[in-house]
């Protein structure tokens, strides 16, 4: 701290561990980073209870608005508040100008490699990417072969997952290239934040991030089908069951354009209609938050009563556009990652901006071996799940855990890869009345329309639970706001 | 406007009405119980029971605080308060991004007052407060409906909602009653039947505003010409048709594609039907029928509004 400054923090960290892993407030020794000093001055200032005060304010207004989300699997309470961590995470100007460049290049990237996947394949053709990898994705998507797509555009929601490691450095832990969530909460945590800390708000110069849902809605408009210059945009949501369906009304609501199920559209003459009190009305533009699996039970998986028959023959057509477009989870398989900074150098000869993490691919023998010996050690994901769903996090398994793991990657090896346990960065968080670290990743939203907008932030993730490394909003993770500083 | 949307706006609506109706007939109907005379106890809560549309009643149990304790909170119960204000936030959940955001606050209030501790509380101390908390809840949602929704294609299908519902259990509650009261006898004035009668009245808060058209005066003639036909109090069943009329023609004037023409038959000849005819003329033929032909002809436009605006076929729409 500056001599100028004197502030007493010791009431407020008390004894809050520093160790190997990057802490986002604070240097190893223990120093309030520049970036943090006002809001470290600020918390100091505040008696001791305001916090907790100001907490159960926005608590109780997340309630009341019905901010929430729905936890599958379980009966009794299934309608949740998003759990939410008052103090904000601060990004500097020098790294987001990093990221922002980082995730240009990697999202021009994987939007070329799922066109040429579904065109010429030449990347395949040329060795860069295996064959078998590819086609064997349970993401890939036949039907997509050889079908043009508007703007060449397949990606146009991205929504992808950086961790700092302890050199300070941001990686990609993955891409999230078919329904990414999550960008409803970033912005009522930033409308929320503005009411409970307004001096320190506007004291920072922080970047807006209110305008997204126009870009959002203009990046859909601009994917609209030729010679619909009036484009009927619609976003298709799963229902009110879906455990994100708030978000689906919310960014309706803030776009203006109509929240449709599947039951709403009917397709005729590979149309898409869908049903008003007026009659029927043409539909140009689907903003989809519904799986391809679920998306057209005549293509697609017949059981599922959430799509519309009929849809992706409209899609072929060109009568249609549908966003992002059916087939990108090919480049969300966490084996086709590893290839990620293959294809920024095969399609623009760059060197990667912003790295992987070191992913061990279980189809290679080598790898395997390496891994099955230190499974204590790894993390070991299967390629298609998400939502921190089908993990093994080695240093926290159990015996039994591992030799069951072990033996669902003999099985099937194609199905899992490992990464090193990662010491991620670690932010403070505010836990009965004190600060104490918790493990953050950041998820920015990228839209990819006309050109790449990046809306300046995203969503920070917390696990809440002490020491533990899984952020996801379905197993105890939260969130906070992010300040891009001008 | 999607139909989807509009049917759960629609429904949301008449849920919300019936959740008020429910509230302030159990209110009355307790209040009667705790004078002496007229009819008994079990007696009056079956009249109640069907005026909720329960034709078969509701089998008593001989503990008043029970059977009130369900019919507020019993989810599983159709007729309940607490079922009706699930529906109605279930469906507007549904059509979150259709209806503003005070207006969803206010419901998800009332939602998590109902189902709070607070709400059992304030019921073992005074069932009527407790009630009157719920009428209040939904008063509000109704003025911050009416002052920040846009008046479009969706406020108007919240209007048909609530006015049909409404209609529909004013005609009910005088068919029921019409047996025991509306006929007219010597003694009305007087005695056990004058508090039934402004008991009636009390079901659809017409008490105050009956007194300022007839006086405190009450007859049960001039109780039925009120509620029939009387065209400026909002629960008077002309009234409610008339809203109803009003806003199927703004729907129709807004979108207009499809001119629904059975539809605006038959709500305009009901319409003619409560402006035309006079009390007289009711009392002289068979009102129980008269009222009974009511309640039949709002199932009917319900039925055609489905039919115009929610589950027509493609062909059908297709073919405009």
């Amino acid at each position: 701290m500056t001599a100028g400054h004197p502030v007493e923090l010791e009431p407020l960290f008390g004894d809050y561990p520093l160790d190997q892993a990057y802490d986002e407030m604070r240097e190893p020794a223990g120093e309030v980073r520049e970036q943090y000093r006002a809001l470290a001055e600020t918390l100091a200032a505040l008696p001791a209870d305001e916090l907790r005060r100001r907490k159960q304010s926005v608590d109780l207004a997340f309630l009341t608005q019905g901010i929430t989300f729905t936890v599958y699997g379980r009966e009794e309470g299934t309608e949740r508040i998003f759990p939410y961590d008052l103090l904000p995470r601060l990004i500097t100007a020098r790294e987001w100008e990093c990221i922002e460049r980082g995730l240009t290049q990697r999202i021009t990237a994987l939007n070329l490699f799922l066109r040429d996947v579904y065109s010429d394949a030449k990347i395949l053709n040329d060795k860069v990417v295996p064959r078998d990898l590819v086609y064997s994705c349970k993401h890939y998507r036949r039907q997509m072969r050889g079908l043009q797509v508007p703007r060449n555009v397949y990606i146009a929601v991205v929504g992808s997952d950086l961790l700092r490691l302890n050199t300070g450095e941001f990686v990609v832990l993955e891409d999230n290239l078919r329904v990414p969530s999550g960008v409803s909460y970033m912005l009522t945590n930033r409308r929320v934040m503005k009411r409970t800390f307004p001096q320190l708000f506007s004291s920072y110069g922080v970047r807006p991030i209110e305008h997204y849902p126009q870009l959002l809605l203009s990046t859909l408009r601009s994917l609209a089908p030729e010679g619909r210059p009036e484009p009927n945009i619609v976003l298709l949501t799963p229902g009110v069951f879906n455990s994100a369906y708030f978000e689906h009304t919310y960014l309706a609501r803030q776009m203006g354009i109509d929240l449709v199920e599947g039951r709403d559209l009917v397709t005729h003459d590979n149309i898409v209609y869908m049903r008003t009190t007026d009659g029927l009305k043409r539909v140009d533009v689907i903003y989809r938050r519904v799986d391809d699996d679920f998306s057209d039970p005549l293509v697609f998986r017949s059981d599922s009563a959430l799509g519309c028959p009929g849809l992706f023959n409209a899609y072929r057509a060109g009568n249609v556009t549908v966003s992002n477009a059916f087939g990108t989870g090919l480049a969300d398989d966490k084996a086709v990652y590893a290839y990620v900074p293959k294809m920024i150098r095969y399609y623009l000869n760059e060197d990667p901006i912003l790295p992987n993490v070191e992913t061990f691919l279980l189809s290679e023998e080598k790898d395997r071996q390496h891994v099955l010996a230190n499974l204590d050690k790894l993390v070991i994901k299967a390629v298609g799940e998400s939502g921190g769903y089908g993990m093994l996090i080695g240093p926290k398994s159990t015996a039994r855990q591992r030799e069951d793991f072990a033996r669902q990657i003999e099985a099937n090896p194609r199905n899992y890869i490992a990464q090193p346990t990662l010491d991620f960065s670690r932010a403070p968080c505010l836990v009965e009345d004190r600060l104490e670290p918790r493990h953050v990743d950041l998820r920015p939203y990228v839209l990819f329309g006309d050109k790449i907008n990046i809306v300046p932030g995203g969503l920070t993730r917390v696990a809440l639970e002490k020491g533990s490394l899984v952020v996801n909003s379905s197993q105890g993770g939260g969130s906070k706001d992010t300040w891009v500083l001008e | 406007m999607l139909s989807r949307v509009a049917d759960s706006l629609y429904w949301m609506s008449r849920y919300l009405e019936r959740a008020e109706n429910t509230s302030r007939l159990l209110d009355v109907t307790m209040g009667l119980m705790l004078d002496p005379g007229g009819a008994n106890a079990e007696q009056r809560w079956q009249r109640m029971a069907a005026a909720l549309g329960r034709t078969k009643g509701i089998e008593w149990n001989g503990s008043l605080e029970d059977m009130s304790h369900k019919l507020v909170f019993d989810h599983l119960d159709p007729s309940s308060v607490t079922y009706c204000i699930n529906g109605a936030r279930e469906n507007a959940r549904q059509v979150r991004e259709e209806i503003s955001s005070e207006q969803w606050q206010r419901l998800n209030r009332l939602f998590h007052h109902i189902h709070s501790p607070n709400a059992q509380a304030q019921f073992q101390s005074s069932v009527s407060e407790m009630l009157a908390s719920v009428v209040d809840g939904i008063y509000l949602f109704k003025g911050t409906t009416d002052t920040t929704m846009i008046h479009g294609q969706g406020w108007q299908f919240i209007r048909l909602g609530r006015y049909l519902e409404r209609a529909y259990a004013t005609a009910t509650l005088l068919e029921v009653f019409q047996p025991d009261l509306l006929q007219p006898s010597a003694e009305e004035r007087t005695g056990p039947l004058y508090l039934e009668l402004v008991g009636l009245l009390r079901c659809c808060t017409s008490f105050e505003a009956y007194c300022q058209v007839y006086t405190a005066d009450v007859s049960t003639d001039r109780i039925l010409e009120f509620l029939l036909f009387n065209r400026d109090f909002p629960h008077a069943i002309c009234y409610c048709i008339e809203g109803a009329r009003q806003a199927i023609e703004a729907i129709q004037a807004s979108g207009g594609r499809r001119a629904p023409e059975e539809l605006i038959a038959g709500i305009g000849k009901l319409h003619s039907l409560l402006i035309f005819t006079t009390i007289g003329e009711t009392l002289a033929g068979d009102s129980a029928a008269f009222l009974h032909n009511i309640r039949a002809q709002c199932l009917r436009i319900h039925e055609l509004i489905y039919r115009y605006y929610v589950q027509y076929s493609i062909q059908s729409a297709l073919a405009v």
